[in-house]
């Protein structure tokens, strides 16, 4: 792994100062939408579909202009910062045309069209670029495929090598981590602390609640409006968390019924972002009342011989 | 008789020319309005041009002006409704280009003119007047060119739309830009193929090129080398069969697309089920 080749930056600020967003058709996505994060941070945005993480990321790119409030930059307006190729944007897989007969090589390149001139023909430093975010992300030896030829972690991190390579310091992520096997998770989470060690901001819309204390040190609750925001154990409490979702929220609780004695009071918990599936040593634990029918558990295990 | 026989003709030799000049002009198009999804829209806006050739025969202007205003009227209104109304963008595009097209033949049959309906529908190639192929060479060379310079940045607002903004590359300058470009193209092709078939010549090339390859500067090149072989083919083919041109052209171009289709290395339906059948015979092999 390298260091990242940008000098030590300027502190960096991102202000979201009351913005609030409303559509053509009337629909207000956010209202009076108020945050600010310096540089040096993992932040996670929670809240449900439709809460208006996308509003927020797309007024942040300043792909909507807010109907009332501002997204600053360092003190800037976002077009300024954008001009400055300060944010960089990794798309969800959903968004992107993985037919496109583009190559890792050729994506990754597009993140420095802003530092080339206007005929796009790179120059030794922007391969080199290229070269080091493609090996950071340990995928240059998958430089010469089509897009398409990839599994979804790796296509996760090609976005991502385009965003190094781009040097951009506000770094937006689109769930990162759906389609993505657990390696994968780990080195993006690993890469994303290293860039917050190199003082970028990085916000990072997700669902996969479960991983967010783990590695953000932020969070902002969204629900049409900034429910809460700041230090992850301030935050991410069971509290605000029921508030931002309301009932949508899967719970799963383990009640001394769940946890019998014959599972040997230990339980393994899996889970791919809908219900957990829950494992005790003696089998799953999908009905309740498991107290006193230990033997049917090992009847069923019999029969199935 | 020779089947280059044809070529001794002078008319023959100019034919072969310039519609070598429409078909790669529209084969470097093509490879974007087939990745951009675009090809309803140049089947429409073919059709829009019409009343905008009347009108501008009325006005004695050049034919091509009011042809490139009209397209660009059919864009544009299109984008205006589908932004201002509840219906989906080709709906609202099938609705409008239709709209202008008969709006044109009504205009055409009101008028006393020289223009022959049958010229603007099914092209012209063999007749075609010098000024008319000027016309095709210069607008082809600056299309080309100016696409051959621009095709990166083009290329990234047909593929990530967002990434571009980030960069603050104009976008939507670029994208209405690409409009233009296809709105020009038709309107010089359609002398010589005519509406109805200038919109294979701006989707068949890049599609039968899009199997071929897995990478755009390739697929630029192999849409330009069908589409002109395709071109010198049909032009051959029609002084032999008698045929008119622009259909063998187009017959000629949609035969390579069906041998890609079937033939093509990877994407080709051939290569697709040998893979198909090799995975099954050896399941473990996972790709």
């Amino acid at each position: 792994m390298s260091d990242s080749p940008d000098p030590p930056a300027p502190l960096l600020h991102l202000e979201v100062q009351q913005v609030s967003v409303v559509y053509s058709n009337g629909h207000h996505a956010l209202r009076d939408a108020t945050f600010a994060l310096s540089g040096g941070t993992i932040c996670a945005l929670v809240g449900v579909n439709g809460s208006g993480k996308s509003t927020l990321f797309k007024s942040i790119m300043g792909f909507l202009r807010p109907s009332a409030g501002q997204v600053r930059i360092n003190g800037q307006p976002v077009a300024a910062a954008l001009k400055q190729h300060l944010v960089a944007y990794v798309p969800q897989a959903e968004e992107v045309d993985w037919q496109f007969p583009v190559s890792v090589w050729d994506v990754v390149m597009m993140g420095r069209y802003g530092a080339m001139n206007f005929l796009r023909i790179p120059r030794a430093a922007d391969k080199a670029a290229v070269e080091d975010s493609l090996r950071r992300v340990s995928m240059w030896d998958f430089r010469d495929r089509q897009i398409g030829e990839l599994s979804g972690g790796q296509k996760k991190r090609v976005f991502l090598a385009r965003a190094l390579a781009q040097g951009g310091r506000i770094i937006l992520l689109d769930e990162p981590f759906t389609g993505v096997d657990v390696k994968t998770e780990e080195a993006i989470i690993d890469l994303l602390r290293e860039l917050r060690t190199a003082g970028c901001i990085m916000l990072v819309s997700t669902h996969n609640l479960g991983s967010v204390p783990e590695f953000c040190d932020q969070v902002v609750l969204l629900n049409r409006t900034v429910l809460a925001s700041g230090p992850t154990a301030d935050v991410f409490t069971e509290q605000n968390l029921t508030t931002a979702f309301g009932g949508v929220l899967r719970q799963f609780h383990f009640e001394h019924s769940t946890i019998q004695e014959h599972d040997g009071r230990t339980v393994r918990l899996l889970t791919d972002d809908e219900r957990p599936l829950v494992f005790g040593k003696d089998g799953h634990l999908e009905y309740k009342d498991r107290e006193g029918r230990e033997d049917l558990v090992r009847q069923r295990e019999e029969q199935g011989g | 008789m020779n089947f280059f026989e044809p070529l001794q003709f002078e008319f023959m030799r100019h034919a072969l020319l310039t519609g070598s000049v429409v078909a790669a002009l529209c084969a470097v198009l093509s490879c974007f309005v087939v990745l951009k999804g675009w090809s309803l829209m140049g089947d429409a806006i073919s059709h829009a041009v019409l009343p905008g050739i009347v009108l501008a025969y009325l006005a004695g202007w050049p034919l091509a002006v009011g042809a490139f205003l009209s397209g660009l009227l059919c864009s544009a209104a299109t984008g205006y409704i589908k932004q201002n109304s509840r219906i989906k963008e080709d709906t609202v595009l099938g609705v409008v280009f239709t709209g202008l097209f008969a709006f044109g033949l009504v205009l055409h049959s009101r008028t006393e003119s020289e223009l022959h309906l049958d010229h603007i529908l099914f092209g012209h190639l063999l007749g075609i007047t010098d000024s008319v192929a000027r016309q095709v060479y210069g607008v082809g060379t600056f299309v080309v060119g100016l696409v051959l310079v621009l095709r990166r940045d083009l290329l990234l607002v047909c593929f990530d739309p967002s990434h571009a903004r980030v960069l603050a590359l104009p976008v939507k300058f670029l994208t209405y830009l690409l409009l233009a470009l296809l709105v020009l193209a038709i309107v010089v092709s359609l002398q010589a193929v005519g509406i109805i078939l200038v919109i294979a010549m701006l989707i068949t090339p890049g599609c039968t090129a899009y199997l071929w390859t897995d990478r755009f500067d390739q697929m630029m090149v192999i849409s330009v080398a069908t589409a002109v072989a395709s071109t010198a083919l049909g032009i051959l083919a029609s002084f032999h069969l008698d045929g008119d041109s622009a259909s063998c052209i187009v017959l000629a171009q949609s035969l390579a697309f069906a041998a890609s289709f079937l033939f093509a290395p990877k994407h080709g339906w051939l290569a697709s089920k040998r893979r198909a059948a090799r995975n099954s015979a050896f399941p473990s092999a996972v790709s």
